[in-house]
């Protein structure tokens, strides 16, 4: 078998060329379950085919069923035709040839992906091994040489270092390299960086891209993440319930969805690129069980456009242009809708641009005016913790410190949202720790409703506490399995004494959006958005000022996430709530804070409210995080300028001198001279207001300049 | 790795000094060597037994703690002290350590390997009929105490023989007095004289082992390195035996060390029903004629030979896990 096409001389889009696969009216079963349903589609050679569906949806098992890697549990009907060569029901022996050099996979979880015991470039080595007659020495400088493509500095001596001492992006690196290591016609990659911080998201997908150029290979991407897609992907299959519900080119799926499913999902991602103006629309309801499947199309009872004739039978894909597919019936109403939504934005926007700059000038009156009134609820002023280091199993000795809250302060007024956002190992759960514990920190000071921590008696602790609550990240393992919801919500008014009052939960359950009757159940008959709500009608039973959120919707699947940050910010209004929303995704934090912070290895890098952050960041970190973000755009994404970052987040043990960013700063690496430098390597930099007028924005960087990275609609096109 | 291991070491022999000690002070305790001398008629002045008793520093007289100074003296010069019939205990337990350790090396051998194959070969296939037949076996000898599995071993072994015609089997001693065969008859000899104490030392810790190399193997059969093995191209086989069982044999070494402990105490066992004549039979006999010097030497014994076998498990562990070396 010869590869079909050279990286020469193979196109983006190659529509004349012969599909290097083919996939036709695949079904996969797990015993009565459906979990693939009729999937249909072909990938030609260089093109990335975007498979983008929420969790369950069926995206990964479609994977590993091309792969031939399905347990034996499973039962796999249809077709699946590599280069024409049947895939199903081939012998194992046939895959094993196939697998690797023909067709390769990059995994989810990097960090589980590699075999622990194995040097990393003797995985890579063994995957040359087993397709080419090399010797052990040849597979080894092969393998190097992956490593240095895939842009691991120092390859060779990285190459015997083991899985664990590679950060996670590095490993997903090395999985690429494993995966390109023999040229194959098709790479799928399942959720390649979704266990992956933004900026490490972007280097990944850098060198996803360069090992496409380099393979001429066509690329199965597979993920939730709407963005992802956007900016990589020349097709796009849209999966629901096991079922692709709409294909197309990218632009096409983008902006001209005609299945109302996408439609919604494309409305309910939080967008960096746009504010709190712009309420989320979540879908309805929750994905259906695989093993419950509704009659008739299986996303009718969450479909805004559902009339009678959705419930009769299952719609196949209609044509809705040329090569976009769609399975609604309505599709042509979708279009119709959609021309008139476009007409209505654009009289909109005609009227609202200087309407919306009056509105932007009074928000920024209102916040002014906001500033001095009232005591903050919440106050940090040189918050520092430190963990020691520590080695030995009888005599423990510290042989270092981690530095994981290295100085941070900040407030949150009455009424406030604070976003702390940050990589993982920025230290914002650890913050988050140190205040829920209302006690004396090890330097600094934590003000809660003008209670000093470190001056706190129990009694007064235990009133605060009445005052404080919190909703955590995993809504199953917050939620004691077995307690009823009553019994979760009524918990803390026991605890404070004020009695279990059925009336009580009944409320709490409505203001979340519960049924009252929900009460009598078990956490684990609900979905992970419902249950989430759980997790916020308990924090909000003892009705408390201030909210501490520790990324209460990350665990979320996009269309949940959107219902859940549309009731946070609903209850902030009507019960005048205060909220610290720690989070990684800034999206998110977008939508919902009025201010942001972002936190840097243990410090805050920036500052300010939300807009000046996000449309003007003058901090270099920032700017580089903002940019990293993908936006479900896909004209915008291929047209945006990237700043990457270099390396990893540097050991919390060890921070660099000076400013702890510089040595990843692009700033600090090609703008400023020799001279300039030494200042940040020298002096640590304080934050420091910046802007003009300078208000309240402020950014921890000697040569702070504001600079527009998202680009909002007003500067492109 | 080297300063990891040294500190270990440092560890381990703290450990061996209170242990052994340990052992002395409660063996100079609860047993009465000077009882040994009631019965005897004539019986010796009490003069005369104290001073044999004080000769083998056994005498109750005199303060444990100064005892005790002498016995761990000696040690520390490589003496273990005089028996109660005043012949040296180093010899007696020289001649003895050999027949028990060869016994128990070899028991911990088969055990072990055996355990991880039948182990892993059941996780592959799990809810097979041989995942099934072999769990039920290991929970069935896990059941009966060696004792009793001994005797239905020689049981089991004497029907076979008598079917057979031949004593394939040989159920008693370690070789056969006065046998003159050459070298490989003596070899095949002392080898059908190992096999039964062998099956009923190493049966149990094959149950053992198997268990808990299932258990390990079903972790690592689902997990990602495995699947990215497979998407390599590597064949089931290849893929479960280099990288799933390879890692899968890491937690499995580390258990090894307390193994060792337990199948000593099975030796003792054996080592009566089987008619050896090792250490296990003599901690018995020294027991019974309060022979205080010979127990605490055995108890020594133990305790080194266990730690050595934690060190040999820490070992293992560092050559197989590259995350316990960088440690």
């Amino acid at each position: 078998m010869t590869p079909a096409t050279t990286p020469e001389t193979a196109p983006a889009h190659a529509p004349a060329s012969a599909p290097v696969l083919d996939v036709r009216d695949l079904d996969v079963s797990f015993g009565d379950v459906p979990a693939v349903r009729g999937v249909s589609f072909e990938v030609r050679p260089g093109e990335v085919l975007g498979v983008v569906g929420e969790s369950g949806s069926g995206k990964s098992v479609t994977a590993s069923a091309i792969m031939g890697l399905l347990p034996s549990s499973a039962r796999v009907s249809g077709s699946v035709r590599l280069h024409g060569r049947e895939l199903v029901g081939a012998r194992d022996k046939e895959l094993n040839a196939l697998r690797g050099r023909a067709m390769s996979m990059v995994f989810q979880d990097p960090l589980s992906a590699l075999t622990p015991v194995y040097r990393v470039g003797d995985q890579i080595a063994e995957a040359v091994r087993v397709h080419q007659r090399v010797t052990k020495e040849q597979a080894l400088v092969k393998a190097v040489s992956l490593l240095d493509l895939v842009g691991i500095p120092h390859p060779a001596e990285r190459a015997l270092a083991f899985p664990h001492e590679f950060s996670g992006g590095m490993r997903q690196r090395a999985m690429i390299a494993m995966a390109i290591a023999n040229d194959p016609d098709l790479v799928i990659c399942d959720e390649p960086t979704t266990a992956l911080d933004v900026t490490i998201q972007a280097q990944v997908l850098e060198v996803l891209k360069k090992a496409r150029d380099e393979t001429g290979a066509a690329i199965i991407m597979i993920t939730h993440d709407l963005g992802v897609v956007a900016g990589l992907a020349d097709r796009v299959l849209v999966m629901y319930a096991g079922r692709p519900v709409e294909v197309g080119t990218v632009d096409d799926v983008y902006y001209r969805p005609r299945m109302p499913y996408t439609v919604g999902l494309l409305r309910s991602i939080p967008r960096v690129d746009r504010g709190a103006q712009r309420r989320l629309e979540p879908i309805e309801g929750s994905p259906p069980s695989p093993a419950a499947l509704p009659p008739g199309c299986p996303f009718a009872p969450r479909c805004p456009l559902h009339v009678a004739a959705c419930d009769e039978a299952e719609p196949p894909l209609f044509e809705t242009g040329p090569g976009h597919l769609a399975a609604c019936i309505r599709w042509e109403d979708e279009a119709a809708s959609e021309a008139e939504a476009a007409e209505a934005e654009e009289a909109e926007k005609e009227t609202q641009a200087p309407a919306e700059a009056e509105e932007a000038r009074e928000a920024e009156r209102a916040v002014e005016a906001a500033v001095p009134r009232g005591e903050p609820v919440l106050r940090v002023e040189g918050l520092v913790k430190d963990y020691p280091l520590l080695r030995g199993a009888v005599f423990k000795r510290r042989v270092g410190t981690v530095h994981a809250v290295a100085g941070i302060s900040f407030a949150i007024r009455e009424g406030e949202t604070l976003g702390l956002v940050g990589e993982s190992g920025c230290g914002k759960t650890t913050t988050l720790l140190e205040i829920l514990e209302l006690a004396r920190p090890q330097r600094g000071r934590v003000v809660v409703f003008g209670h000093d921590t470190a001056r706190l008696g129990p009694a007064e602790r235990m009133a605060i506490r009445r005052d404080m609550q919190v909703v955590f990240q995993d809504p199953l393992a917050s939620l004691d399995p077995r307690m009823t919801v009553h019994d979760v919500v009524a918990e803390p008014l026991r605890t404070h004494g004020l009695g279990d009052s059925g009336r009580r939960v009944a409320e709490l359950l409505t203001l979340v959006g519960l049924a009252p009757e929900h009460a009598e159940r078990y956490p684990q008959d609900f979905s992970g958005g419902q249950r989430q709500r759980i997790g916020i009608a308990r924090a909000l039973a003892l009705e408390p000022r201030l909210l501490v959120l520790d990324e209460p919707v990350s665990a979320l699947d996009v269309s949940i996430q959107a219902g859940v940050i549309n009731l946070l910010a609903s209850l902030k209004v009507r019960l005048g709530l205060s909220y610290l929303f720690v989070a990684h995704d800034l999206a998110v934090v977008r939508h919902i804070a009025d201010r942001v912070a972002v936190m840097y290895l243990g410090r805050i890098a920036e500052i300010g409210a939300v807009d000046a952050v996000y449309d003007a960041p003058a901090h270099p970190y920032t700017q580089a995080l903002l940019s990293a973000i993908p936006l479900p755009d896909p004209a915008r994404e291929r047209s945006r300028r990237r700043i990457l970052l270099e390396g990893d987040l540097p050991s919390p043990a060890h921070p660099p001198s000076g400013c702890r960013f510089r040595t990843r700063c692009p700033k600090f690496r090609t703008v400023l001279t020799e001279d300039e430098r030494v200042l940040c390597v020298e002096a640590e930099p304080d934050v420091l207001p910046v802007g003009e007028p300078a208000g309240d924005q402020g950014a921890a960087c000697h040569y702070a300049e504001q600079l527009d990275v998202v680009q909002p609609r007003r500067n492109s096109r | 790795m080297a300063g990891f291991l040294a500190r270990r070491l440092l560890n381990y022999l703290v450990l061996v000094a209170v242990a052994a000690s340990l052992a002395y002070m409660l063996a100079a305790t609860a047993l009465d060597p000077r009882s040994n001398y009631a019965d005897r008629t004539p019986k010796p002045p009490p003069a005369v037994i104290d001073a044999q008793l004080t000769a083998l520093n056994l005498n109750d007289q005199v303060p444990l703690l100064e005892r005790y100074a002498v016995w761990a003296g000696g040690v520390l010069h490589g003496d273990l002290g005089k028996s109660v019939t005043g012949s040296p205990v180093n010899d007696d337990i020289a001649r003895r350590a050999g027949v028990t350790f060869r016994l128990v090396v070899l028991g911990m051998i088969v055990g072990s390997v055996g355990g991880v194959l039948l182990g892993a070969l059941a996780a592959v296939r799990q809810y097979g009929w041989f995942d099934r037949v072999s769990t039920a076996l290991s929970f069935a000898v896990l059941a009966v105490p060696v004792v009793v599995l001994a005797n239905m071993l020689i049981l089991f072994a004497t029907w076979l023989n008598d079917r057979l015609g031949t004593q394939v089997f040989l159920v008693s001693g370690e070789y056969t007095g006065g046998l003159d065969t050459g070298f490989w008859g003596s070899v095949l000899d002392r080898i059908q004289h190992l096999v039964l104490p062998t099956a009923s030392l190493s049966l149990a810790l094959v149950a053992v082992f198997s268990r808990y190399q299932r258990n390990m193997m079903l972790d690592v059969l689902g997990a990602d390195f495995v699947r990215t093995a497979r998407a390599k191209g590597l064949s089931r086989r290849a893929a479960l035996t280099r990288h799933a069982l390879r890692t899968a044999l890491v937690p499995v070494m580390t258990y090894f060390a307390f193994t060792f402990g337990a199948l000593l105490t099975g030796a003792t066992f054996t080592e009566k029903i089987f008619g050896w004549h090792g250490l296990g039979e003599q901690l018995i006999n020294s027991i019974f004629t309060n022979d205080v010097n010979t127990v605490a030497a055995i108890a020594l014994l133990a305790a080194v030979a266990v730690l050595c076998a934690s060190l040999a498990s820490d070992l293992l562990h560092a050559a197989l896990d590259p995350r316990v070396r960088a440690g």
